[in-house]
């Protein structure tokens, strides 16, 4: 465990011990394939339905603690956990899907819907835990807002792993997603189908939420889904340097925020992550070459100049 | 029929149903429309075509306030547009709307009314039957109370002639009318609009089939960014002037 | 059902369901513009707004909680709004960008501030503390009469009562050109309505009843609310007066349904204690929703091609 009065640079360098490391190189890793993966849901134009992804944990985590308890355990697996999690993950996209193409819903309300219900079924659940475990704190809650510190080390092996193998995943199956996000039609046409590569989004996305649960929690993990690719987009129009772009400002907060919060254990680890990819966010949206506001207001002043000069 | 509106005939002799002067549209750092200078007199039929991208329904929503514009002067009955609103219609592109919208097709038509009724006039039976009739022309009385996602394309497109009929304006600017209508629904729009014409209204439409143009209207606004050719079929509808909207390439096409 | 009930569960059941009235008013409209995710935006934005306003004043008053919420609303609004038209950012991810940011930024500060052992408190914020508006000062049915006792009322009641006054209001003067700008803006501008000002004033109005509802409910309440009513209602009818009549009548089947079952349900189960009502009353709403789609009249999509909305990308805020 890292002591609390660590000297700064240590935790950056690595040098906080064994467990620190492992949580530091695995958010680099989670926020590299975080950044990776969010791009291809962006320019698929689905990054929310990661939110609704995330929230639809909450039940699964409650009721595999229950079970586990059931059973004799004392619930705190952190690999049951995330099985639970992700189950009930997929049963929540499920519905999303179900709503939006069997019924008239929108999908942005499809979302919604199942992100309100299965948060508040998890709240439901957590009360059931708090009601039964008797003021035993069954620590659950820590899912929802994230913590990296008091980490197990099978813990942290576990993310470190996590988040190396998302950002594998994806790096190999980034031709079939470029081209269903570009044109899904001609995709077809090619061979690649968009259902299926689209269910593979969908589960590098599902790997990546549970691997970050721990660390960032269920609330801000979309964060890390979403704002590294939008920050991108600004800097290329070229697909293959957004997704680059994007796995390293993602991988870059990770670090940061990991490596603060091992020095400082009272940092909310996931909203010091998140808050670093939104300051990568701010300085791409002012000096991003291609959307960025400085250099399109330097290239509207010099067509207006032109304009002047011809008229 | 709808009881017509009164014209004054002076004014919509001389007084152009729609003019416009100068008009430049710029969508960020481009110039999609670069002053123009168009008018459209009262019962006329007009066209507008172009390439695709050439700015024609950006024309048509920057004369309607609806896109910002750049620069220029819009002129409808010789008055601003906030002045005369409730002789003004306009039919927007289908794809435009939710067709999933919880509406049936008489509440789109009763929509029309908006103008004279304002925020707190009451609903009556006549408007109701007004807007009934409105239907009827277009030949939609059947499907009056089906919600309008229920209809074909061509059917919206008479919706939207309904509603823009309920208005009883003087001018009726439509964009891509015939897009995605089968032959027969065509014929019965442009059959309806050659009756407004004959009341006396300006029709203004954004057009893609060249071949039908000498069939459907009288006049022609030829534009590729900026205005190349106007006036009436005859005069301007001409081969040089296609060749310089469409490029030589188009024109043979034509 | 004598005292007890008066005291313990008539004022949390009156203000769930005043919540629930609130946020579904505004959210019919939201749920046509597609803009339902603007709810969620909003009650996580609520949180940075409160501790600010905490922050700055030091003190947990309801009402400037209330002020400092709306501001951080309308700020998120407008911020998701300008990365939306200046760098042309697609409007679910600015959205997504700018309310996780603010959360987060939120959450720093409770940690940060030391504000975290007070009053205020994620987990507050997160589920609501509905439980816990009780009428002390009732004494039975009687105390409704009882100007002494009616001045007892928890504040949080005035408020949503006062807010939800304000939205209806707001829906009825303007139930006209609301429904001609949501079904075909274009169309309504040429009428030469002001459809911009429309759009942020639904806005404002859906951020007002969220932040008055979150203060009494918490956030899931909020999103559930604003989102799950509507779309029940709107698998079940074609017409839009019907759908936002409906749509109240769900939410307060919702509300009262959600918080007798959470009171009472683990003990006709057998358990001792009761489970979060906010939660419960998200899930009877999401049950209620799950029925509409499965049986409701008017579940399916119909007709041409072009009404498919769920390919269609999410509007801007305020475009």
């Amino acid at each position: 465990m890292a002591p609390a009065a660590l000297p700064m640079p240590d935790a950056f360098l690595l040098q906080a011990g064994y467990n620190a490391t492992f949580v530091t190189l695995g958010s680099m890793f989670l926020g590299m394939a975080a950044g990776v993966t969010g791009t291809f849901l962006y320019l698929r134009k689905r990054s929310l339905i990661s939110d609704a992804l995330a929230h639809a944990t909450l039940p699964g985590v409650g009721l595999a603690f229950l079970l586990m308890v059931a059973l004799g355990g004392d619930g705190r697996s952190l690999p049951l956990l995330l099985a639970g999690a992700g189950l009930s993950a997929l049963a929540g996209l499920l519905c999303v899907h179900l709503l939006s193409t069997r019924t008239r819903l929108p999908l942005d309300a499809a979302i919604g819907a199942v992100l309100s219900v299965s948060y508040g079924l998890g709240i439901v659940i957590l009360t059931v835990i708090q009601a039964l475990s008797a003021g035993r704190q069954a620590g659950l809650e820590g899912f929802l807002l994230g913590s990296a510190a008091g980490m197990l080390q099978s813990d942290a092996l576990l993310i470190g792993f996590g988040g190396a193998a998302a950002a594998l995943l994806v790096i190999l199956f980034r031709r079939p997603l470029l081209l269903v996000a570009f044109d899904p039609g001609y995709a077809a046409t090619c061979g690649v189908s968009p259902a299926r590569t689209d269910l593979m989004l969908m589960v590098l996305v599902l790997a990546v939420t549970l691997t970050g649960l721990k660390v960032v929690g269920l609330i801000l993990i979309v964060a890390l889904l979403i704002i590294p690719p939008v920050a991108a987009r600004l800097w290329s129009d070229r697909a293959g340097v957004v997704v680059a772009v994007a796995g390293g400002i993602g991988g870059a907060a990770g670090y940061g925020g990991a490596a603060a919060s091992a020095m400082a254990p009272d940092l909310p680890t996931g909203a010091v992550i998140v808050l670093l990819a939104f300051a990568a966010f701010v300085i791409s949206l002012l000096v991003g070459p291609v959307r960025g506001v400085i250099p399109q207001a330097l290239r509207r002043a010099r067509m207006r100049g032109h304009l002047d000069g011809a008229g | 029929m709808i009881p017509q509106r009164q014209i004054a005939p002076v004014a919509s002799l001389t007084v152009p149903a729609l003019s416009i002067s100068g008009l430049s549209v710029a969508y960020d750092d481009t110039i999609v429309v670069g002053d123009v200078d168009a008018r459209f007199m009262s019962g006329t039929m007009t066209a507008i075509i172009g390439p695709n991208g050439a700015g024609k329904s950006s024309l048509l929503k920057a004369t309607l306030g609806i896109v910002p514009t750049l620069a220029g002067h819009v002129a409808f009955f010789g008055e601003p547009l906030d002045t005369v609103r409730n002789r003004v219609a306009y039919v927007p592109q289908r794809a435009g709307v939710d067709w999933d919208f919880p509406a049936r097709v008489l509440d789109v038509v009763l929509m029309g009314l908006y103008g004279e009724l304002g925020i707190f006039g009451r609903l009556r039976p006549s408007h109701e039957k007004r807007a009934m009739d409105c239907i009827a022309r277009v030949g939609l009385t059947d499907f009056a109370r089906r919600q309008i996602g229920a209809l074909s394309g061509g059917q919206q497109q008479r919706v939207f002639l309904a509603r823009a009929l309920a208005q009883r304006a003087d001018i009726l600017l439509l964009d891509e009318p015939f897009a995605g209508v089968d032959a027969a629904t065509e014929k019965a729009l442009v059959q309806v609009l050659h009756a407004l014409r004959g009341e006396g209204r300006a029709i203004v439409a954004v057009h893609h089939d060249l071949a039908t143009v000498p069939a459907y209207f009288d006049h022609v606004l030829l534009l590729n960014r900026r205005c190349i050719a106007e006036g009436p079929v005859a005069t301007a509808f001409t081969e040089k002037a296609l060749a310089q909207t469409y490029g030589a390439r188009g024109a043979a096409h034509a | 059902m004598g005292s007890d009930f008066v005291m313990l569960s008539l004022v949390p059941m009156v203000i769930a369901a005043l919540a629930a009235v609130a946020c579904a008013l505004p959210g019919n409209f939201l749920l046509l513009r597609r803009q339902s995710m603007l709810g969620d935006a909003i009650s996580h934005v609520v949180l940075p707004g409160i501790v600010v306003t905490f922050l700055l004043t030091g003190s947990a008053n309801p009402w400037a909680m209330l002020l400092g919420a709306g501001i951080a609303a309308l700020f998120s609004v407008l911020l998701i709004e300008l990365i939306v038209r200046s760098a042309r950012v697609e409007p679910g991810a600015a959205m997504g960008t700018v309310f996780t940011a603010m959360f987060a930024a939120g959450v720093l500060g409770l940690e940060r501030s030391g504000a975290s052992g007070v009053h205020l408190d994620v987990e507050h914020a997160l589920y609501g503390n509905l439980e816990s508006l009780i009428w002390l000062d009732a004494n039975g049915w009687p105390s409704l009469a009882d100007p002494k006792a009616l001045a007892g009322l928890p504040p949080e009641l005035t408020l949503l009562a006062a807010v939800t006054a304000v939205v209806g209001a707001f829906v009825v003067a303007l139930w006209r050109p609301l429904s001609v700008a949501t079904f075909d803006e274009g169309f309504a501008a040429t009428l030469g309505l002001p459809v911009r000002a429309l759009s942020l004033a639904l806005i404002v109005v859906a951020a007002m009843a969220c932040v008055a509802a979150f203060s009494a409910v918490g956030s899931i309440l909020v999103i559930a609310m604003l989102i799950c009513p509507p779309a029940a209602a709107r698998l079940m009818t074609n017409r839009l007066g019907h759908q936002v009549w409906l749509s109240l009548g769900l939410a307060i089947l919702a509300a009262l349904s959600g918080y007798v079952l959470a009171g009472y349900g683990p003990l006709w189960l057998g358990f001792a204690g009761s489970v979060s009502a906010a939660g419960m009353i998200a899930a009877v709403s999401g049950v209620i929703l799950g029925l509409a789609a499965l049986t409701g009249r008017h579940r399916r999509r119909t007709g041409s091609p072009l009404s498919t909305p769920a390919d269609r990308p999410y509007k801007a805020p305020n475009a």
